[in-house]
């Protein structure tokens, strides 16, 4: 069994976002770096796969050097393969993503054969626009489903049984494999890297591909900090002596039943 | 005048409120232009199109569009799209919104922008023009430039709330789409229904908890009061990463996304995840020890002490009352 998972380097804010002052990007200076949340998971869920099933997994992301730190993060939870799309993404808009991507899963598969299953993130933690793994599944010729918070890969029959929450309740889709999904965070809980993950880690190969893609038709022009909410915070209290004074206001706002 | 068109996103016939908040939004951004609404499969009742200001609805009908699938209703629109050539293509930014308009954009190889919250003017009529959108789950926005002739966005969802137009019932036509039998791999083919009841997207109160809770025991005096007050208990991402809490308690930007009358954060410190998950709540009363933290000074009240000590003195005091 093969299995791809596609991450994306992305900040880790804190309580503020800060914009660089062309502003053309969130002000990373004082901030880390991880993959969006949705990705975690997806990257866990390929390790799983992998535990259950043998076979190998790969985990890829396009973008600039330092996501090697991805990768390798990737890679200290166990994933065997790592690879770089390596380019200045700053100006890409998703079309543009997504034929690069595509091209480079045609790479890899025409080299090592097809992955069985490529999951993406349902939208990533920064830019958000809920698309580049469908583009790539078309330009591939294959199913997708977005918003997947369950996988059941049956390897005999060729399927994929998948379950997406919506309120109230899941549907539940069964896809014929190769094929991909857009994972949400829940899907599973990531673990955290072992000492012995994190060494071995730093032996992994990571492959580097250049990436082109086709240009797009959306740009940013700038970004910017919604309307500041304000808020005059009204103190009701401290400590137990606030009980009464809580339990008036759950009164006065009408929720105590 | 331009064409626009905007998709129809109903569940197994009955349409979604989402429907009408990009039809709401439509009449706004696009006033005295022509409102199609595209449905993919048969709706028991299409009267609120018209009421909130479809000016003609085109039903597609076909075997294949029987439940939902992802590949059949973007290939649909696809068809609509190239038969119409509208000047902008709209739904709401939900899950099944922005999954559908993608679908349809990678088929035709066209941009489509997600979450859009404000149009430039003449956004229709202008191949080159600009769009407000929101990125980090709505902690940040960015001005993008948009290059098409058809312009495939969808609408942050509650960015508007629906508002009926009283309009007349619109004209209906039908026509069978082309849709090919490889699709049938992505239709819906059962569902589990959850447990009744209130849910934590609905829920009139949500006590919520953070990592200063400790553990999951710790959680037990939050779902009696949660129970006392007929709400529900929500965490922070903190909470579910260690284990203490299932994710489908979470609130936040990658959980869920809740609007109670009054929402309770306890030894919640309020990181941009969370935040964007609890802002639109009616009203905010934050517990906890730190009167710096984000959540205290975003707060609409604030209690500066130890939840472990004030929720059961506040059980003790909701008892004593009623």
């Amino acid at each position: 069994m093969r299995v791809l998972v596609c991450v994306k380097r992305v900040p880790a804010p804190g309580a503020r976002i800060n914009i660089t002052d062309d502003g053309q990007a969130v002000d990373a200076a004082h901030l880390g770096f991880t993959v969006s949340p949705h990705e975690e998971c997806g990257v866990e869920e390929c390790v799983q796969l992998v535990e259950r099933h043998g076979g190998e997994a790969t985990v890829l992301t396009l973008g600039p050097v330092e996501a090697e730190e991805q990768l390798r993060y990737a890679a200290s939870l166990g994933v065997q393969h790592a690879v770089l799309l390596s380019a200045d993404t700053t100006q890409w808009d998703p079309q543009r993503t997504a034929s690069a991507i595509a091209d480079a899963i045609e790479t890899l598969e025409a080299e090592d054969g097809a992955f069985d299953l490529i999951l993406f993130g349902n939208e990533s933690a920064d830019t958000g626009g809920f698309q580049v793994g469908i583009r790539v599944a078309h330009k591939l010729e294959r199913p997708i489903v977005n918003a997947i918070k369950g996988i059941d890969l049956d390897l005999d029959n060729s399927k994929v049984t998948a379950r997406r929450e919506i309120d109230g309740g899941r549907e539940i889709y069964e896809l014929p494999t190769p094929a991909i999904l857009g994972v949400k965070e829940g899907l599973n809980l990531p673990r955290y890297p072992t000492m012995k993950g994190r060494l071995a880690s730093k032996k992994v190969e990571i492959k580097v591909l250049e990436a082109e893609g086709d240009e797009g038709q959306q740009s940013r022009v700038t970004l910017l900090q919604p309307p500041e909410q304000v808020s005059n915070t009204v103190k009701i209290g401290e400590g137990v002596e606030a009980a009464p004074a809580i339990v008036d206001l759950l009164d006065e706002l009408g929720v105590l039943s | 005048m331009s064409d626009i068109l905007i998709l129809c996103e109903h569940d197994r016939g009955s349409i979604e409120p989402s429907t009408l908040e990009a039809l709401t939004f439509a009449r706004g951004a696009f006033e005295g232009d022509d409102l199609h609404v595209l449905v993919c499969g048969e709706v028991d009742d299409l009267a609120p199109l018209g009421e909130y200001g479809a000016t003609a609805v085109i039903v597609a009908e076909h075997d294949m569009l029987r439940d939902f699938s992802p590949e059949t209703w973007g290939q649909v629109l696809a068809q609509q799209i190239d038969d119409m050539s509208p000047e902008v293509v709209l739904a709401c930014g939900t899950s099944r919104g922005n999954e559908v308009l993608a679908q349809a954009a990678a088929r035709l190889d066209m941009p489509f922008v997600a979450n859009v919250n404000e149009v430039a003017d003449d956004f229709a009529d202008d191949d080159e023009t600009e769009v407000t959108r929101v990125q980090w789950g709505g902690s940040l926005l960015e001005r993008a430039g948009l290059e098409a002739d058809t312009k495939i966005i969808s609408v942050t969802h509650h960015a508007v709330e629906p508002v009926s137009a009283e309009g007349e019932e619109a004209p209906s036509s039908t026509f069978e789409p082309e849709i090919d039998e490889l699709y049938a791999r992505s239709i819906v083919i059962d569902r589990e229904i959850a447990e009744a009841g209130v849910t934590l997207s609905t829920a009139p109160v949500v006590v919520g908890g953070g990592r200063a809770v400790g553990s999951a025991d710790a959680f037990a005096p939050l779902e009696e009061l949660a129970e006392l007050l007929g709400g529900r208990v929500g965490c922070s991402r903190a909470v579910t990463n260690n284990g203490w809490r299932p994710h489908s308690d979470q609130v936040g930007q990658t959980g869920t996304r809740i609007a109670p009358e009054l929402y309770i954060a306890n030894g919640i410190s309020g990181a941009i995840q969370h935040w964007v998950g609890a802002m639109a709540s009616k009203k905010i009363l934050a517990i906890n020890t730190d009167p710096d933290a984000n959540m205290v000074t975003k707060a609409d009240y604030c209690v500066i002490g130890d939840l472990h000590d004030i929720i059961p003195a506040v059980i003790e005091e909701v008892k004593k009352r009623s």
